[in-house]
C-alpha cells in the first residue's frame, strides 16, 4: 500500500518530512514507503494498530533505529540520526511512555541530569526550568522530589526534560496510557500551550477520541506503510478505525443481560497485608460473581488488581477473609487445585504468566492443565491428545501460525492471547479471570477475544474483568466496581456510567 | 525456505557443537604455539586411534561422566545450578562404601543397599541447598559450593575413624568391599585383561529414565515448564518451591550413583586416592550435551576420549596432559557462545517462516463472526 501524502503544505511550515523511510528487521518489514510531514505549531497524531510499525517509526526519528532506506528532513536539512544525541541536537525529543525519572531526586536534579553543560546544575538551571514551566503552563516546582509527584506531573517534568535540552520537536509516545481521564485533559492543555509556541507534537496513540480531540492532522499507519495524513477537523474515529485495520471497528458492548442468580465467586472480607508491612495491599474485600455474569474491576494501576487477582488465584497465599467458587470454599487450596475446580486465568503478563516462550503452542496448551484430559493420561504427558486439541484452539480461535509445533515466541501478541483465551475456555471453566485480557493485541483479536468473552457468558460463564480500557470494562461489563488503595469502593452501572465518572471514582475525587 | 525446517533444526544442533569443537582445538593450538610446543606432534598423538586398552578405559570414564553430567542436567532442566554433584558424590561414595564394607548383606543384595544408601545420602546432601533456597531464599550456587567443601572436610574425617590400617601402605581407606557384592567387568577384547563397568547399564539405564521422566510425564513438564519460566510456572500452578526440592533430591540421587562404577567396578573401597573432581566436569559436559540425553552421551565420550589420549603426552613430548585441561576448558565456552548464537539464529529463522507464511493472508485481520 502506497503512501499518499498531503502535497498542499507549503514547506517553510513543515519541520519534519520522512520520505519513503523501510525499516527491516530479520523476518518483519517493520516499515516502508513511511512519507509524512510535520508542521510547525501543530500537534500531529500517529495512529495504529499494535505492531502497526508506530514505535519503530519514532525510534528512527529519535535516532534509536537507523532506517534501511528513505530519508529525514529537519527544517528543511537532511539529516542522518544515528543516536539520540544527534536527534536532540537536531531539535527532536521523545517522551517516552515509560518515565525516565530518579524517584529520589528532585525535579531540578533530574532535568539536568546528562545535560549540566547547557545552564550548570544551579540556580541558572532553576532559573530556566521556571521559564519553561511558567510559559508552557506545566506547573512545576523545581526542588519536589520526583516520588512525591503524581503520574501526570512526572509527565509534564518528561516533557520539560525536553524542552530544557531545546527541543523544538516533541514526540510523545503513548502518554495517555497511564493517565485517567482528568490527567488526560490537563495533559492537552499543555500541549496546546506547546503548539501554540510554535512547537511541533508528535503524538503518538491508538486512543482514536483522544487523538480527534487533541490533533490537528492524523496520519494513519498499517502494516508499516502509511495510508494517509488527514486533518483530525474532516473524520470520525469510527473512519479512523477502519483506515487504521480496513475492516470496521469491533464493539465491546454485550446485549441482554444473562445474570442469573446462581453465585460463582463470593469473596469476603479478604484482606491481604502488605509484605513488608505499611498499608493493606487489599483491604475487607467483598465481592460476588454470578453465573453468566461480568464484573469488572475499574482503577488505576497499582491499586490492588493484581493482587486481587493472584489471591483469588491461589498464588498468594492470604489467610484473612474467605474465597469460595460455586459454594466450595478455597482457603488454603492450591493454585492447580483452584483451576482444578474451574478457574480460567487470562494474565495481565502473557509473556511473564501466561506462556512458555520457547515451547511449542502445543506445549503451552498443557501449561496450567497440566492434570487434564486431553493433555494428560496418568502420570504421562498425551502428546497426539494435546497436539489434537491445540489444532482445534488455532481453528477456533483463529490463532495464525504455521503449525502446532511453531516456538510461541514467534507468534505476534495478538495471536498468542487469542491462544492463551483458548485454553483457558477448554476445560469448560465457571469462572474466569481476565485481566487486561485485550491489552497489547491488535484491533482483530480484540473483537475475536471480546466475542468468545461474550459467548462464554451466554453459556453461564463468571468473568473477573480488570481493565485499563474503560470503553472496555463499559462494554463487557454486567457489574462494574471501582478499587482504590486496596478497597473496594462504588458500584457502577455500565449502562449508565461515563468514563470521567470512573475516572474521578479511580483517583478518588470524588471521595 | 524451501529447507525443512526439522532438517534444519537438527543441522543447527549439530553444527553448533562442531563448531565449538573447531574453535577450542584452534585456541589450545595457540597456546601451544604460544609456549614453543609440537602443535602438530600433540594433535597427531590425541587424535589418533586409542589403542584397545584406551577404548576400555574410555567408556569407563565416559560412564562416571555420564552420571555426573545427568545430575547436573536434572538441575538445569529447572535452572537450578547445582554446582555441588562434586560434595554429592564423594559423601555418597564413601557412605556406599562403608556400608558395602560391612558387609551386612549377602551378595548383591549388599550392592543394592550400599547404592541406596548411595542415592539417599547423595540426595539429602543436595536436598540440604534446596530446602535452603526455598526457605531461606539462599542461591543453590551458594550453597552447593559451600556444601562442597563441607562434604570435602566430613568425609576426610571420617575417613579416618572408618579407615583400615593397611600396614606398609600410606593409602587410607575404607573396608575393601566383599568379593561377592562386586560387580564384574565385561571383556572387549580377548588379549587385554581390563574390562568395562558392569555399570555401564546403570549409566545407560538413568540416562534413559531421565529422558522419559523428562519427557514424556507431567512431573517432567512441570519441571521443564519452572526451569522455562518460574512465573508461567506459578501461574499454571505449580507448586515452585516443591519443585525445588524434588529437583535438588533427584539431582543429588544420581549425583549419589556417580562413585558407584568405581567403587564396585575399580576401587572396592573408598579411599584418599578415590577419583575427585567428577562433579566439575559433569557441569562442562551437561552444557556441551545441552542437557540432553544422547548429547551428554557423546560430550561424555568426548571428554573421556581427550582424558586418555593426552596421557602419553608426557612421556612422548614432555608436554603436561593438563593442556586438554584447556581444550574442554575452552570447549564449555565457545559452546555456550555458540549455542547461544544458533538459538538467536533459530528463533529469527522462526519468526521469519511464521511472517512468510501468514503473508499471504488478506493484509488485515478481519473480524471473524
Amino acid at each position: 500500500m502506497r503512501g499518499t501524502v498531503n502535497t498542499t503544505s507549503t514547506s517553510e511550515d513543515v519541520v519534519v518530512r520522512l520520505r519513503d523511510i523501510g525499516k527491516t528487521f530479520p523476518g518483519v518489514v517493520a516499515n516502508h514507503d513511511v512519507n509524512i510531514d510535520i508542521k510547525r505549531g501543530t500537534v500531529h497524531a500517529i495512529v495504529g494498530e499494535n505492531g502497526a510499525g508506530k514505535s519503530t517509526l519514532m525510534k528512527i526519528l529519535y535516532g534509536v533505529q537507523k532506517p534501511d532506506s528513505g530519508t529525514i528532513e529537519v527544517n528543511g536539512t537532511q539529516v542522518a540520526l544515528s543516536s539520540p544525541a544527534d536527534a536532540i541536537g537536531a531539535g527532536i525529543g521523545m517522551v517516552f511512555q515509560h518515565f525516565m525519572l530518579a524517584d529520589n531526586l528532585s525535579v531540578l536534579e533530574n532535568v539536568v541530569l546528562g545535560a549540566e553543560k547547557l545552564h550548570g546544575i544551579g540556580d541558572a538551571a532553576r532559573t530556566k526550568i521556571i521559564e519553561i514551566s511558567d510559559a508552557y503552563g506545566l506547573d512545576i516546582e523545581p526542588d519536589r522530589l520526583v516520588e512525591d509527584l503524581g503520574v501526570g506531573a512526572r509527565q509534564r517534568v518528561e516533557i520539560l526534560k525536553v524542552l530544557y535540552r531545546g527541543a523544538s520537536i516533541i514526540i510523545l509516545d503513548e502518554p495517555t496510557a497511564v493517565l485517567v481521564p482528568q490527567e488526560v485533559d490537563e495533559l492537552f492543555g499543555n500541549l496546546r500551550e506547546l503548539k501554540s509556541e510554535g512547537l511541533a507534537v508528535i503524538f503518538i496513540s491508538h486512543k482514536l477520541d483522544e487523538v480527534l480531540s487533541v490533533a490537528d492532522e492524523v496520519t494513519v499507519i498499517r502494516r508499516g506503510a502509511t495510508v494517509d495524513t488527514v486533518p483530525a477537523s474532516s473524520v470520525s474515529s469510527k473512519q479512523l478505525a477502519e483506515m487504521m485495520v480496513g475492516s470496521e471497528l469491533p464493539d465491546p458492548s454485550t446485549e441482554t443481560s444473562t445474570v442469573t442468580d446462581k453465585v460463582i465467586l463470593e469473596i469476603r472480607d479478604l484482606t491481604l497485608p502488605a509484605p513488608g508491612g505499611g498499608r493493606d495491599l487489599l483491604q475487607d474485600v467483598d465481592l460476588v460473581i454470578h453465573s453468566g455474569e461480568i464484573l469488572g474491576i475499574a482503577g488505576v494501576e497499582g491499586n490492588g488488581q493484581s493482587e486481587l487477582v493472584e489471591a483469588v488465584m491461589g498464588m498468594r497465599p492470604c489467610n484473612v477473609g474467605s474465597v469460595s467458587l460455586g459454594g466450595q470454599d478455597l482457603v488454603g487450596r492450591s493454585t492447580r487445585e483452584r483451576r482444578e475446580a474451574g478457574m480460567g486465568y487470562i494474565p495481565e503478563d502473557r509473556h511473564r504468566h501466561g506462556l512458555l516462550l520457547d515451547a511449542p503452542l502445543w506445549e503451552n496448551r498443557i501449561l496450567g492443565h497440566q492434570t487434564r484430559e486431553p493433555n494428560v493420561n496418568g502420570p504421562l504427558i498425551d502428546r497426539s491428545g494435546a497436539r489434537k486439541d491445540t489444532q482445534r484452539i488455532v481453528d477456533q480461535y483463529d490463532v495464525r501460525t504455521p503449525g502446532i509445533d511453531t516456538l510461541a515466541r514467534a507468534l505476534s501478541g495478538g495471536n498468542q492471547q487469542k491462544l492463551i483465551v483458548g485454553r483457558e475456555m477448554a476445560d469448560d471453566p465457571i469462572l474466569l479471570i481476565a485481566s487486561h485480557p485485550t491489552r497489547g493485541v491488535d484491533v482483530g483479536a480484540q473483537a475475536a477475544i471480546w466475542n468468545h468473552i461474550k459467548r462464554a457468558r451466554r453459556e453461564g460463564l463468571a468473568v473477573l474483568l480488570i481493565s485499563a480500557d474503560l470503553d472496555e470494562l463499559i462494554g463487557l461489563s454486567d457489574t462494574i466496581r471501582v478499587i482504590l488503595r486496596g478497597r473496594l469502593g462504588e458500584t457502577f452501572d455500565p449502562a449508565t456510567v461515563t468514563p470521567a465518572m470512573l475516572g474521578s471514582a479511580m483517583t478518588g475525587a470524588d471521595a | 525456505m524451501t529447507r525443512n525446517p526439522r532438517t534444519l533444526k537438527i543441522a543447527l544442533a549439530v553444527g553448533a557443537p562442531l563448531l565449538a569443537l573447531v574453535a577450542a582445538f584452534l585456541i589450545t593450538s595457540l597456546v601451544l604455539i604460544l609456549a614453543g610446543d609440537d602443535v602438530g606432534g600433540v594433535w597427531g598423538q590425541i587424535l589418533s586411534l586409542p589403542t584397545d586398552r584406551g577404548y576400555i578405559n574410555i567408556l569407563n570414564a565416559a560412564t562416571v561422566y555420564y552420571l555426573s553430567a545427568i545430575a547436573v542436567a536434572i538441575g538445569f532442566r529447572m535452572n537450578l545450578f547445582n554446582i555441588g554433584v562434586d560434595g554429592q558424590y564423594r559423601i555418597a561414595a564413601f557412605t556406599a562404601a562403608v556400608v558395602a564394607g560391612e558387609g551386612w548383606l549377602p551378595g548383591y543384595f549388599n550392592t543394592a543397599l550400599a547404592m541406596l544408601a548411595a542415592v539417599l545420602v547423595g540426595a539429602a546432601w543436595a536436598g540440604i541447598a534446596g530446602l535452603l533456597r526455598v526457605t531461606r531464599g539462599v542461591s543453590e550456587v551458594i550453597s552447593t559450593i559451600m556444601l562442597n567443601a563441607i562434604a570435602t572436610a566430613l568425609v576426610a574425617y571420617l575417613l579416618r575413624k572408618a579407615a583400615v590400617k593397611d600396614t606398609g601402605s600410606n593409602i587410607t581407606a575404607t573396608k575393601e568391599v566383599p568379593e561377592g557384592s562386586r560387580i564384574g567387568g565385561i571383556k572387549l577384547f580377548g588379549d587385554v585383561p581390563a574390562t568395562v563397568y558392569g555399570l555401564i547399564f546403570l549409566a545407560v539405564a538413568v540416562g534413559f529414565l531421565y529422558w522419559f521422566v523428562i519427557n514424556k510425564t507431567t512431573f517432567g513438564f512441570d519441571l521443564r515448564a519452572t526451569g522455562s519460566s518460574e512465573t508461567a510456572a506459578v501461574a499454571s500452578g505449580i507448586n515452585v518451591k516443591r519443585m525445588i526440592v524434588i529437583s535438588m533430591l533427584l539431582s543429588g540421587g544420581v549425583a549419589g550413583l556417580v562413585g558407584m562404577p568405581l567403587l564396585f567396578g575399580n576401587d572396592y573401597a573408598y579411599g584418599s586416592t578415590f577419583q575427585s573432581g567428577l562433579g566439575f566436569a559433569g557441569i562442562a559436559i551437561a552444557l556441551l550435551g545441552r542437557n540432553h540425553p544422547v548429547g551428554i552421551a557423546l560430550g561424555a565420550l568426548l571428554f573421556a576420549f581427550l582424558d586418555e589420549q593426552s596421557n602419553p603426552l608426557q612421556i612422548l613430548l614432555e608436554i603436561s596432559p593438563d593442556i586438554v585441561k584447556i581444550t574442554q576448558g575452552t570447549i564449555v565456552l565457545t559452546v555456550v557462545i555458540a549455542y547461544e548464537v544458533v538459538r538467536r539464529y533459530g528463533v529469527r529463522l522462526e519468526q521469519r517462516r511464521v511472517a512468510s507464511a501468514l503473508d499471504d493472508e488478506p493484509a488485515t485481520e478481519g473480524v471473524k463472526a
